[in-house]
């Protein structure tokens, strides 16, 4: 009989942790919005893509200070930037996304087709300040779901000393030609030509697009004659040893971490790279990416979004919105563009940092100059066309196709969607 | 003892039918029940509950899964529809997109290339090193234990460092082919060489796992037989090819089959490695399905999905395959 009891109990006790498994399974899917219905107090989620920044670090505190300005507990938590957006999107499926979220700006164009983004007019952020330019990446149909908290992008850094050994002066490239001209006279001078990152993920994109843009094409038509120009010209320097085979696995990291090592004359990389510039422990210059025919290419614009989700408790919204303005405020922006090495998407906060350090002059134009990736009605359709635009690159830098043939591939295949 | 026997045991089905039949009746509470309960009822239950803790656990971890991912794969998931949880079933069209699909034909065949090559290698290197330990000379343990290393080290250290060495510009395996006048190889930049590279890699990381079970096996082979053999006047050739090699068949079997299920589905290997590149010359099923799914700005679930399934049913076609021939040995 006892025996009996103690069994049922067991069923018992296994069905009830079970039950309550489920239960925590269900309840953890609104713990984000449990436990407060007004728009003050309660805790706050906050998303953003920089591991790199602790909750000591300058960064970590304006984020703690702008959630108490708002009058709530704002939890901060870092995600790796490839990660975020997936993240992003498994968390509003399960009814949980962060309050506000910092994701990189062409990201932002997938989640307003998920449809989890709230507009920056329903919310009330007042956007008329931000660079037409570096807010189009999060403009959809006219209207923009995010504040960016800053931009970055590409330039051509150099190494002075290698330039002058070879006889170069870096102020006579203008064009692809004079370029090339440039790292011929680098390699008869016994150093290496220029690195870049063409790697079969999105950074190999963005950097190829200076010179796709720069070339005159258009992503809706890969394989056209300028399409195949830019990439012949890539193809061109791995043939002639101008830039390294590895140039295929770097990363824009690795790709500066060559460059570091002093060898190389040029480097295709970022305004973020300027810390590490000063750490290099040689004299660099930055030129502007050159286009085919002469002038500045476009460059593609970086850097990252505040964004609100969407929330079943509309009334979050209030203290969202305060946390938004407060990250995003001039007075702000500064201090937040400077850590980052970003440059800011307003003229006024530009003029200050140029101010601060006159060295971002070139990359405040360059930015001036940028479209964003999705912009121009692209909107979701530029993944399924980046994807197979860097499957181009690598078949053609690699040596398995032709420019023409691979880019021929790729437009099938973006065409398929 | 033999109770306890018997409940492990289970009562024979027909007797405990009269029962649970009763105890289906809908106007019997559930105390009154436990009271009535009979002792085979009471046993059927006691065993349902040790295995309740089991069942809950493959369904909440396996089945699950398995059936989310079927789901994926049978539907239109959009970004949109992902969220919104309303995606349309579309039957078969994500299989029929991704057999269309020109990446499908090379993945495929990079990966039974990727599968078997190493397989093949880690096999016959693993079990000639288990025949080598075995034969007990000083040192023997420790030398062993250091084959074991490629085990030991997190993957993500073992596959950046084969990266380095192999890297076109700097690697190290191009600074020794320099000194014996051979020119750079891309290794992981040639779309010839991409694929033996990564195999080159993994290859070593299985060698470890073949050694540590053959060598296990080899144990079980009683020494009496070497002895006998060796009074016969066998050689070592024939000692290996007579004695060894029919003795360690069902060892052999089980490794080769795990090594295939464990070769089939390594990803992060060769995601670290080459990504599936350059261009899509070392991408096999497993890249390719993270690829879809993962690795561009707007994922396509439904599609990464069913290269997801098709991977998991080549593993299961093996698997059968593995069962049937244990059971011709058998019988």
């Amino acid at each position: 009989m006892i025996s009996t009891r103690r069994t049922l109990l067991a069923a018992v006790a296994a069905v009830g942790t079970l039950a309550s498994l489920t239960a925590c399974g269900g309840s953890s899917g609104s713990s984000g919005s449990s436990g407060s219905s007004g728009s003050t107090g309660g805790t706050y989620t906050f998303w953003d893509p920089y591991p790199q920044f602790d909750a000591s670090s300058a960064w970590g505190r304006l984020v703690t200070s702008c959630g108490t300005k708002a009058g709530v507990k704002l939890k901060r938590t870092a995600y790796d930037t490839t990660d975020l957006g997936n993240k992003a999107l498994l968390a509003a499926q399960q009814g949980n996304a962060p309050d506000v979220m910092l994701v990189d700006n062409p990201v932002v164009s997938t989640l307003v087709e998920a449809g989890i983004l709230n507009k920056t007019s329903d919310l009330g952020l007042n956007t008329s300040s931000i660079q037409k330019n570096i807010i189009g990446a999060g403009t959809i149909d006219g209207a923009s779901y995010g504040v960016p908290i800053g931009a970055n992008t590409l330039a051509l850094y150099y190494n002075k000393k290698i330039l002058t050994a070879a006889g170069v002066d870096p102020a006579s490239v203008k064009d692809w030609n004079s370029l090339t001209a440039a790292l011929k006279k680098v390699k008869a001078a016994g150093k290496k030509g220029i690195t870049f990152s063409a790697i079969n993920t999105e950074e190999g994109s963005f950097q190829f697009l200076p010179w796709f843009w720069g070339a005159g094409g258009d992503l809706t038509k890969l394989d056209s004659d300028k399409g195949v120009a830019a990439l012949t010209l890539w193809k061109q320097w791995v043939d002639a040893g101008y830039a390294p085979k590895d140039v295929l696995q770097n990363t824009q990291t690795t790709s500066w971490q060559e460059f570091a090592t002093g060898d190389y004359a040029f480097s295709e990389n970022g305004t973020w790279q300027l810390g590490n510039a000063d750490k290099a422990g040689f004299d660099y210059g930055i030129i502007n990416i050159p286009a085919q025919n002469g002038g500045s290419a476009p460059v593609p614009t970086g850097g990252e979004f505040v964004t609100v989700p969407v929330q079943k408790d509309t009334g979050r919204y209030t203290a969202s919105k305060k946390i938004v303005t407060c990250l995003t405020s001039d007075a702000n922006l500064l201090p937040t563009d400077t850590t980052l090495m970003y440059v800011a998407p307003t003229a006024s906060v530009q003029a200050e940092q140029v101010k601060q350090n006159p060295k971002l002059k070139p990359w405040v134009d360059a930015v001036a100059a940028a479209r964003g990736r999705t912009s121009g009605g692209l909107g979701t359709k530029y993944p399924t066309i980046s994807q197979p635009m860097w499957t181009a690159v690598q078949a053609a830098l690699s040596g398995g196709k032709s420019p023409k043939d691979a880019l021929d591939a790729a437009q099938a295949a973006a065409g398929k969607g | 003892m033999a109770v306890s026997l018997r409940a492990r045991g289970g009562p024979p089905r027909p007797a405990a039918k009269p029962h649970s039949g009763a105890a289906r009746r809908p106007d019997r509470g559930a105390v009154q029940r436990g009271a009535r309960l009979s002792p085979a009822l009471r046993r059927r239950l006691t065993a349902l509950a040790y295995v309740l803790p089991l069942l809950v656990y493959l369904a909440a971890f396996y089945l699950y899964p398995l059936y989310r991912n079927l789901d994926l794969s049978l539907r239109d998931y959009t970004v949109r529809s992902f969220v919104a949880g309303d995606a349309p079933f579309s039957g078969w069209a994500n299989f029929r997109k991704v057999l269309d699909d020109p990446t499908f034909g090379p993945a495929m065949r990079h990966t039974m290339v990727f599968t078997f090559v190493s397989i093949a290698f880690q096999y016959v290197i693993g079990l000639a090193l288990a025949v080598f330990f075995n034969r007990h000379f000083r040192l023997a343990p420790t030398l062993r234990a250091l084959f074991l290393i490629p085990w030991l080290l997190p993957l993500i250290v073992s596959a950046s460092t084969w990266s380095w060495m192999f890297n076109s510009e700097s690697g190290v395996v191009n600074y020794f082919l320099h000194f014996l006048g051979v020119g750079p190889v891309g290794w992981l930049t040639s779309p010839d060489w991409a694929l033996t590279s990564v195999i080159v890699a993994n290859i070593w990381i299985g060698i470890p796992f073949n050694l540590v079970i053959l060598y296990s096996g080899l144990q079980n082979i009683p020494a009496e037989l070497y002895e006998a053999a060796a009074l016969d006047g066998a050689s070592a050739w024939q000692q290996f090819r007579r004695i060894t090699f029919p003795l360690l068949r069902p060892v052999s079997a089980i490794t080769l089959l795990l090594g295939l299920v464990y070769t089939l589905k390594v990803f992060d290997l060769i995601w670290i490695m080459t990504k599936g590149g350059p261009g899509d010359s070392s991408s096999t099923l497993a890249t390719w399905s993270y690829q879809l799914g993962f690795g561009t700005l707007l994922p396509k679930f439904g599609p990464g999905a069913a290269v997801g399934n098709i991977l998991i049913l080549i593993a299961l076609v093996f698997g059968l395959l593995y069962i049937r021939v244990q059971r011709r040995q058998e019988a």
